[in-house]
């Protein structure tokens, strides 16, 4: 039984959610790692340094360069034969293009799981992670997405696989990437911050989000918001932690004016500390927080920037 | 240029669901059921994609229980001009969706299909790309921008690192994301009107399709409870404890 794991790299460096889909990976038998893109040598080379990979797999042509689903899946079913089962993070890049594999092989996907239990066994959250399901599937070939944030990362090194070339395999032209518009940000990234401080419509706009700023530099955290934040407009979508946005488990998660609606809550109540800022005293982010602050954050944030400061 | 939106019958966003006692599922009795909220913004793009002139017509379509109409009609007073209820009481998954879906595209020959890029119920995201897959069209999913021109679509897509600006081909699938509209409130006349309008029902078998689930729920259970901590008084006492309590910064 081996395992192929479609990792998610940019500039040559592999991506942390990746690494969390190793981990999972390991836990049902041998692991071969899939990366492709165009000029992808030296993603593959840190691929190669995984603990518990055997094989990288490497698809180097210009029809891979930025990730679009079509040839991907292409790919993926190519290889498909010699797995048991094929798996990617649960990210933009692996929603986008493990259940198009999926179906191509008749099987159902099994999305976003949070443990592995056997072979065929998983458990996966419902309903905004306010269930957890433990699903068995009756598929020959299962296709996984994993919940990056239920699994520990495996380390960028001490591995020794293989790079083998992957064949070349005819991928529909349907698609064409054209651009990107990414965020620029010094910052690290919400799903492999340690530290995430996120705002919500307390911030009242867009500007405020700024508050945050000196508070991240100092802990090196990543800046999230909550959905609320996101639909008033103040900040971009990809801030957003949630059920429908990025779901994330730092060592600290500090909610800056979020009152807490269940679907905040699926994207960072497996956090290890979390800290509530806000002024309303039954705002239900208490009922998950470890240390709760009621004030408010135009007062709180100054102060908390400059007894940070202090430390 | 016809367009197909399917429409998921879910528990209501604001329903806190809560786990039956023997592990089955959630409760869904009694609980109030709406659309799936990624779907209305499906069918608001469809609507607006109409009045710009450039679709002919908008079909939803709700694969479930008989109160799927519920959903239907819902979309049909937003603007929807035709509904298709497949009428089922087993519990479907998205290889089964998309597989009805191929089956009435093929028989619709609609050029576009919008869907929700997730249902909050079993959010597993996977029916607008299984649909592509089985149809062998391209997809745009988690879209914050469509714009249609000729035989293309420029859709501009919410990504992990910001957004990704995509050309595919018509026929194609879109999914959607939040920003990619404000889907509206249905008026009255036109919930009225809605309920002239036709809605087919068939079965799974109509369109030749086994519905039985792939993935067996073996039991469903609460998460871990999160215990509340404790509220501390001011600024000061926060980093304390952060540093010497939890020792995390």
């Amino acid at each position: 039984m081996t395992a192929l794991v479609l990792i998610d790299h940019e500039g040559g460096a592999l991506k942390q959610p990746s690494r969390s889909a190793v981990a999972a990976a390991i836990k049902l038998g041998e692991v071969h790692v899939l990366i492709a893109g165009s000029g992808v040598q030296a993603a593959a080379d840190a691929a190669a340094k995984l603990p518990g990979v055997s094989k990288v797999i490497l698809a180097d042509a210009p029809a891979y360069a930025n990730a679009l689903a079509e040839p991907l899946a292409a790919l993926l079913i190519a290889l498909a034969p010699g797995y048991s089962h094929l798996m990617a993070a649960t990210t933009a890049n692996g929603k986008n293009v493990m259940p198009r594999v999926a179906a191509l092989l008749d099987s159902q996907p099994i999305s976003d799981i949070a443990d592995v239990i056997d072979a065929d066994t998983f458990v996966r959250p419902i309903y905004a992670g306010n269930a957890m399901a433990t699903v068995k599937s009756s598929d020959a070939k299962k296709v996984i997405t994993v919940r990056a944030a239920s699994f520990d990362p495996v380390a960028n090194e001490g591995g020794h696989a293989t790079i083998e070339a992957a064949p070349a395999v005819d991928v529909p032209t349907s698609s064409r990437w054209v651009s990107a518009e990414l965020s620029k940000s010094e910052r690290p990234e919400l799903t492999a911050a340690r530290v995430v401080v996120s705002g919500g419509r307390g911030m009242q706009n867009g500007d405020n989000f700024k508050l945050l700023d000196p508070i991240a530099d100092k802990l090196g955290a990543a800046v999230g918001a909550s959905r609320a934040a996101v639909d008033a407009g103040f900040v971009p979508n990809d801030y957003q932690v949630g059920q429908t946005g990025k779901i994330v488990a730092p060592e600290l998660y500090i909610a800056i004016g979020i009152s807490g609606a269940i679907q905040h809550l699926a994207g960072m109540k497996d956090s290890k500390v979390i800290v509530a800022i806000n002024k309303d005293e039954e705002a239900p982010i208490f009922q998950v927080a470890d240390y709760g602050l009621v004030a408010d954050l135009f007062v709180a944030l100054p102060e908390l920037a400059a007894e940070l400061e202090r430390g | 240029m016809k367009i197909l939106v399917p429409v998921k019958r879910v528990v209501d966003y604001n329903v806190k669901v809560r786990v039956k006692s023997d592990g089955t599922g959630v409760e869904t009795a009694g609980v109030k059921m709406s659309m799936n909220p990624f779907d209305e913004i499906a069918i608001e793009e469809a609507v607006r994609l109409k009045e710009k002139g450039l679709a002919s017509e908008i079909i939803a379509v709700s694969l479930g229980l008989a109160a799927c109409q519920e959903t239907i009609r819902t979309a049909l007073a937003m603007g929807a001009d035709r509904g298709i209820l497949v009428e089922t009481d087993v519990d479907l998954q998205p290889l089964a969706v998309a597989k009805m879906l191929k089956a009435i595209a093929d028989k619709e020959q609609p050029k576009l299909v919008i869907l929700g890029k997730q249902a909050i119920d079993d959010d597993m995201s996977a029916t607008g790309p299984m649909l592509a897959a089985l149809l062998g069209w391209p997809q745009g999913t988690f879209a914050s921008k469509v714009t249609i021109e000729g035989d293309s679509i420029t859709v501009v897509r919410e990504v992990d690192g910001g957004l990704e600006t995509v050309v595919i081909s018509l026929p194609a699938i879109i999914t959607t994301d939040l920003r990619l509209n404000e889907p509206r409130y249905a008026s009255l006349p036109n919930i009225m009107k809605a309920r002239k309008k036709p809605i087919d029902v068939m079965k799974p078998a109509d369109l030749g399709v086994d519905p039985a689930p792939r993935l067996i729920v073996v039991k469903v259970e609460e998460p871990a409870k999160r215990q509340a901590g404790r509220k501390v008084a001011s600024v000061a006492e926060l980093v304390d404890k952060l540093r010497n309590e939890a020792k995390v910064i």
